[in-house]
C-alpha cells in the first residue's frame, strides 16, 4: 500500500515536471540577454536581465513597420478576449432564453439552425469566411476580429441547458408576483446565472485570447495584432538575424499565456465547472 | 420545454435576433459559399470563374501530395489522441489516488490547458532549436541528430510531442472530474468485491469511465484536426515544403498562399464532411447516453 | 369579498387527456377549502388553472365575482406557496418578500411596512438580510407564506406547501398555516395528497379522483359518511375496510356468516367498517363473525390487528392493554356500517 502511494507521487511528479519544466524554463532563460542564450542554451537560473527585456519588448515598437509594442498586442489581446466572452455570454442567454422560456412558431427552426453551428468550426471554412469579411470590409476592424469567432452556438447550448434545470416554480412564483418576460429575465434569470456567467467568461476568455487562426487572416494591420497573433511575426523576424533575440521570444511568450493562466488558476474552481459541463 | 412559457408576439425573435444574425453572416453565408465556389474554378487572373462541376473533388482525391498529407493527418491524429488521453487518464487517476497534496498537483497540472497553441509551439521551438534546444541534445546523447524543420520525422515528432504536452491537461481535467464523481458507495462496494487494485480499475472504474472517455475521444480528434493549427505553424513557418502538415494547413496554404480558391474549398467541403460525420457519431452516442443515464 | 367560483372547470390536454372533467365548486369568502386525492387526480391542475399557469380548456373561474379565464396570473389578485417554496435563491428574505409588490409599484413605505408586518407574524424578522441558502426548511417555508402574506390577495394558494419537510416539522406548520390562515381571513386553496393534512385544515374538503369530484363536504361529514367507496379508502387511517356480501331479505350474507341488518337492497353490496367501529370478542359470542389473525401492529395507545373473516382481509383496532382472545371474532356497531353499490362504488 505505502509503497504503492510512493509510486504515485513519483508518477505525478514527473506528470508536473513534463507540463511545468518548459514554462518556467522559458521564464528563467527570458531573464538573460541574447548573447548568454545564443551560446550557453537555456538557463535554469535567474539572468539579471528580466527588467529590461521585457519593457523593452512592451514598450519597442517593431514588426515590419515599426508601429506596434508589445503593450499594445497586450490590450488588442484583452480586447479580444474579453470582447469575445462579454459578447458570447451576451449573446448565447438571450437566445437560450428565447428557446427555453418562449413558445412561438418558428422556435422549433430557429433552434436547429443554432444547433447546426455546433458541427462545423471555424477552421473549415475559414477561406470564405475571410471572403464574407472582405466584402463587408471588416478587415483589420475589431469587429471583424471578434464578431465572427461568435457565429457558434456553444453557449447557446451551455445556457440551455442551465435554464432548464432553474426550477418551473421559480418562472410561475415571478409570474404571480407580477414580473412579464423582461423583468423575469432582468430580475431573476440573470441574477440566478451569474456562477454560469463567470464560469463561462473564464473559458471564453481563454479561449478569445488564445486565437490564432482567425486573427492571423483578419488582422494584417500590425497596430491590431494580438499578442496569440504576434508570435509568428517574431519568428519570421528572428529566422533573419545573426543572434536570435530568444530572450525577446520567451519574453512575449510569457507575456502571451500569462493572463490565461492566471485566470485558470485564480478561478480554478469556476473554470473545472465551466469546462466540464459546457462542453458536454 | 417548460411547463409555462411566455407568448409574446415578437419578444422572443428580438431575443434571438443578434446570434441569429451573426450565424447567418458568418456561419450560413460562408458555409455556402464554401460549397459554391468548389464547382468553380478560379481564373488565375481574376477575370472570373468557371463551372467545373466537381473536378476540384477529382483533383485533390487523386492528388498524390493531398493523400500524403491525409495520412500524415491521421497517423498524426491517432497519435496525438492516443497519447493524450493515455498520459492524461495516468495523471488522473493518480491524483485521484493520493490524499495528500491531491489540489496542488491538480492545479499544477491544469494550467498548461491556459497556453495557446502557436506559444506552446514556440516554446516547443525553443526546446527542439538547433543550438539551444535541450530535447536535441538529449536525443543527440542516444546518437539521434535531430533536425527540426529540416527531416521530416524529425518535424512530425516535434509536433506531436508539442501538441501532446499541450492536450495533457484538458484530458486529465475531464477524467480526475469523471472519477470524482464516481459513486463513492460504487467504488465501495468494488473495494469489498475486489482485492487487485488493476483488476478494480479494469472492471468497475474503467467502465464507468466510458462516457468521459468516448466524449474525450471525439473532442481530442477535433484539437488534433484542427487546434493544432498554430503549433503546426508555428514549427513550419510557411515552409511546408519538407515538413509534415495536417488538412487544414493545406487548406490555409492553398487558400491563402496559393490562391487555389476553388481548390482549397474543396478541401474545406471535404473536412465539412469528416466533422459532420464525427459530430454525428458524438450526437447520436450522447443521446444513448441520456437515455441509460 | 372575494370568494372563488369554479364553474363547470374541465382541462383538456392535446390528445384528447381529461385531466380535470367538469368541476364545479363554490368558495366562501374566508373559507379554507382543500383539494385532496392520489397523485394524478388533477388536484394541482385545478389549482394550476384558478392560478393562472394552466389554461382553462372548457368552463369559468371567477375570483371576487370577475371571471379570470383569460388574465395573467399576476392580474387575478392570487397568492401562491409552491411546493419548493420556489424563493427566488440570489434575493434576501426581505427582496423576496418586497419583489412582488415592488412589481406592483406599491409605494415604498407602504411595502417597508407590509414586510415588517409579515415578518412580524411569521417571526421572520432576524432572518430578514440572510439568503434562502442559510435558512431551515422551516424558515423557507415562512417565507414562502410571508411572500402570499405581503401582497395582500384575494386568495392563496397552496401546491402541497409541506411535503418538503419532515414530519415533525410538518404536523407545527400545518398548525400555523391555520391558524394564520384564520387571523387573515383570506379564501384559501390547498392541494395536498395526505389525507390526515386535509382533515385538519379543511373547513371543507374536496376529494378528486381521475379527475373528477368523489365528494365535497367537511371533514367530519367525509369521514363519517364516505360518499363512494374511494372516498373510504383514502379518507381515515387505516383505510376503511371494505368486504364484498351479499344482501337479502333483512340480512347480510359473508359467505357462510350471517348477519341481521335492516337494508333496502338486494343481491351484491360493499361493506364498509371502520377500524375502530369494531371490536374483538371470543369466537362464541353471540351474533359475531369469526375473524381469523394473521398480524398484531402495536401502535402504543391501541393496537391494529389484521385478519381474516372468510378470506377476505380486514384490520380491527382494539385497545394495548385488553389481551386478544385465543380464538376470536367480530362484532359490529350496526349503526356504523358502511354500504356500497358493489358496481358503481357509490354510497347507498
Amino acid at each position: 500500500m505505502n509503497r504503492l502511494r510512493i509510486l504515485d507521487h513519483v508518477i505525478l511528479l514527473i506528470g508536473v515536471f513534463v507540463m511545468l519544466a518548459p514554462v518556467v524554463l522559458a521564464f528563467t532563460t527570458s531573464s538573460h540577454d541574447a548573447t548568454t542564450i545564443h551560446t550557453q542554451g537555456l538557463q535554469f537560473g535567474w539572468g539579471g536581465h528580466f527588467a529590461e527585456t521585457y519593457e523593452e519588448v512592451l514598450t519597442k515598437k517593431g514588426g515590419f513597420t515599426g508601429e506596434i509594442t508589445g503593450a499594445r498586442m497586450v490590450l488588442n489581446s484583452l480586447i479580444l478576449g474579453i470582447g469575445f466572452a462579454v459578447g458570447k455570454i451576451v449573446l448565447s442567454m438571450m437566445a437560450a432564453y428565447a428557446i427555453v422560456y418562449f413558445r412561438f412558431r418558428l422556435g422549433t427552426l430557429f433552434f436547429w439552425m443554432i444547433f447546426t453551428t455546433l458541427l462545423l468550426p471555424l477552421e473549415v471554412r475559414i477561406l470564405p469566411s475571410y471572403a464574407v469579411m472582405t466584402q463587408l470590409g471588416l478587415t483589420n476592424t475589431y469587429t471583424g476580429l471578434i464578431v465572427p469567432l461568435l457565429a457558434s452556438a456553444t453557449g447557446t447550448f451551455f445556457f440551455r441547458q442551465y435554464f432548464r434545470a432553474v426550477p418551473e416554480e421559480i418562472l410561475e412564483a415571478a409570474r404571480i408576483d407580477g414580473a412579464g418576460a423582461w423583468k423575469f429575465f432582468i430580475d431573476i434569470l440573470v441574477p440566478l446565472s451569474r456562477p454560469m456567467m463567470a464560469a463561462i467568461f473564464i473559458i471564453m476568455f481563454v479561449y478569445g485570447w488564445n486565437q490564432y487562426l482567425w486573427p492571423t487572416l483578419i488582422t494584417t494591420d500590425e497596430s491590431l495584432f494580438t499578442l496569440v497573433r504576434g508570435i509568428k511575426q517574431i519568428l519570421l523576424v528572428w529566422i533573419g538575424s545573426q543572434i536570435p533575440d530568444y530572450n525577446q521570444a520567451f519574453a512575449l511568450a510569457i507575456l502571451a499565456m500569462l493572463p490565461p493562466v492566471l485566470v485558470v488558476i485564480v478561478f480554478q474552481r469556476w473554470f473545472i465547472k465551466g469546462l466540464t459541463e459546457s462542453d458536454k | 420545454m417548460k411547463r409555462v412559457q411566455f407568448s409574446s408576439r415578437w419578444l422572443p425573435y428580438a431575443f434571438l435576433a443578434p446570434q441569429m444574425a451573426i450565424i447567418f453572416v458568418f456561419f450560413y453565408w460562408p458555409s455556402a459559399q464554401a460549397v459554391q465556389s468548389s464547382l468553380y474554378l478560379e481564373d488565375p487572373f481574376g477575370f472570373g470563374s468557371t463551372f467545373v462541376g466537381l473536378d476540384n473533388y477529382a483533383d485533390i482525391l487523386s492528388s498524390r501530395e493531398y493523400l500524403g498529407i491525409a495520412k500524415f493527418t491521421l497517423v498524426f491524429t491517432v497519435l496525438v489522441t492516443g497519447l493524450s488521453l493515455g498520459l492524461g487518464l495516468l495523471l488522473a487517476v493518480k491524483a485521484d489516488a493520493v490524499l495528500r497534496g491531491a489540489h496542488a498537483y491538480k492545479t499544477l497540472l491544469i494550467w498548461v490547458y491556459a497556453v495557446a497553441p502557436p506559444v506552446a509551439g514556440l516554446i516547443g521551438m525553443m526546446f527542439f532549436d538547433q543550438h539551444i534546444g535541450p530535447l536535441v541534445r538529449l536525443a543527440g546523447v542516444f546518437g539521434w541528430d535531430m533536425k527540426v524543420g529540416l527531416d521530416y520525422t524529425d518535424t512530425a515528432v516535434a509536433m506531436i510531442t508539442v501538441s501532446v504536452w499541450k492536450q495533457i491537461p484538458y484530458n486529465f481535467i475531464f477524467f480526475l472530474s469523471g472519477l470524482q464523481s464516481l459513486p463513492a458507495s460504487v467504488r465501495e462496494a468494488a473495494f469489498i468485491d475486489c482485492r487487485s487494485g488493476a483488476r478494480r480499475f479494469a472492471t468497475v472504474t474503467l467502465p464507468l469511465l466510458a462516457p468521459t472517455a468516448f466524449f474525450l475521444l471525439i473532442m481530442n480528434m477535433t484539437y488534433a484536426l484542427f487546434e493544432t493549427f498554430g503549433v503546426i505553424d508555428v514549427i513550419v513557418k510557411d515552409k511546408a515544403a519538407n515538413n509534415p502538415i495536417t488538412l487544414v494547413y493545406k487548406v490555409y496554404m492553398d487558400g491563402f498562399r496559393g490562391n487555389d480558391l476553388g481548390g482549397s474549398s474543396a478541401q474545406s467541403v471535404i473536412l465539412m464532411l469528416i466533422v459532420f460525420v464525427l459530430t454525428i457519431f458524438q450526437f447520436r452516442f450522447i443521446e444513448r447516453r441520456v437515455h441509460y443515464g | 369579498m372575494s370568494t372563488i367560483t369554479i364553474t363547470d372547470v374541465s382541462k383538456i390536454y392535446s390528445g384528447g387527456v381529461r385531466a380535470v372533467s367538469d368541476i364545479s365548486l363554490d368558495i366562501a369568502d374566508g373559507e379554507f377549502i382543500v383539494l385532496v386525492g392520489p397523485s394524478g387526480c388533477g388536484k394541482s391542475t385545478l389549482l394550476r388553472m384558478v392560478a393562472g399557469l394552466e389554461e382553462i380548456s372548457e368552463g369559468t373561474v371567477s375570483i371576487g365575482g370577475r371571471v379570470v379565464n383569460t388574465l395573467d396570473p399576476a392580474d387575478r389578485d392570487i397568492a401562491m406557496v409552491f411546493q419548493n417554496y420556489a424563493l427566488y435563491p440570489h434575493m434576501s428574505v426581505r427582496d423576496n418578500l418586497a419583489y412582488g409588490l415592488r412589481n406592483r409599484k406599491t409605494p415604498k413605505a407602504e411595502i417597508a411596512a407590509r414586510v415588517a408586518e409579515a415578518a412580524r407574524m411569521l417571526e421572520l424578522e432576524p432572518y430578514l438580510d440572510r439568503k434562502p441558502r442559510a435558512l431551515s426548511g422551516g424558515q423557507r417555508q415562512r417565507v414562502a407564506m410571508g411572500r402570499a402574506i405581503v401582497r395582500k390577495p384575494a386568495a392563496f394558494l397552496f401546491d402541497e406547501p409541506l411535503s418538503n419537510l419532515d414530519a415533525r416539522l410538518r404536523v407545527s406548520m400545518r398548525g400555523e398555516i391555520r391558524q394564520l390562515q384564520r387571523r387573515v381571513g383570506t379564501t384559501s386553496l390547498y392541494v395536498t395528497h395526505d389525507q390526515l393534512e386535509a382533515m385538519t385544515l379543511a373547513d371543507r374538503l374536496v376529494v378528486l379522483n381521475g379527475g373528477r369530484v368523489e365528494q365535497i363536504g367537511r371533514p367530519l361529514e367525509v369521514y363519517n359518511r364516505p360518499a363512494s367507496t374511494f372516498v373510504a379508502g383514502f379518507i381515515g387511517s387505516p383505510a376503511m375496510n371494505l368486504v364484498q356480501a351479499r344482501a337479502d331479505d333483512g340480512a347480510l350474507h359473508l359467505g357462510e356468516e350471517r348477519i341481521l341488518a335492516e337494508l333496502p337492497h338486494r343481491g351484491p353490496v360493499t361493506l364498509g367498517l371502520r377500524a375502530e367501529d369494531l371490536r374483538i370478542v371470543p369466537a362464541n359470542a353471540p351474533g359475531a363473525v369469526r375473524f381469523s389473525l394473521t398480524y398484531v401492529e402495536e401502535l402504543g395507545a391501541q393496537r391494529l390487528v389484521h385478519g381474516q373473516c372468510n378470506g377476505q382481509p380486514i384490520v380491527a383496532a382494539h385497545p394495548s392493554e385488553q389481551p386478544l382472545p385465543a380464538e376470536a371474532a367480530l362484532l359490529a356497531d350496526a349503526a356504523r356500517l358502511h354500504f356500497f353499490d358493489t358496481q358503481s362504488g357509490r354510497r347507498i
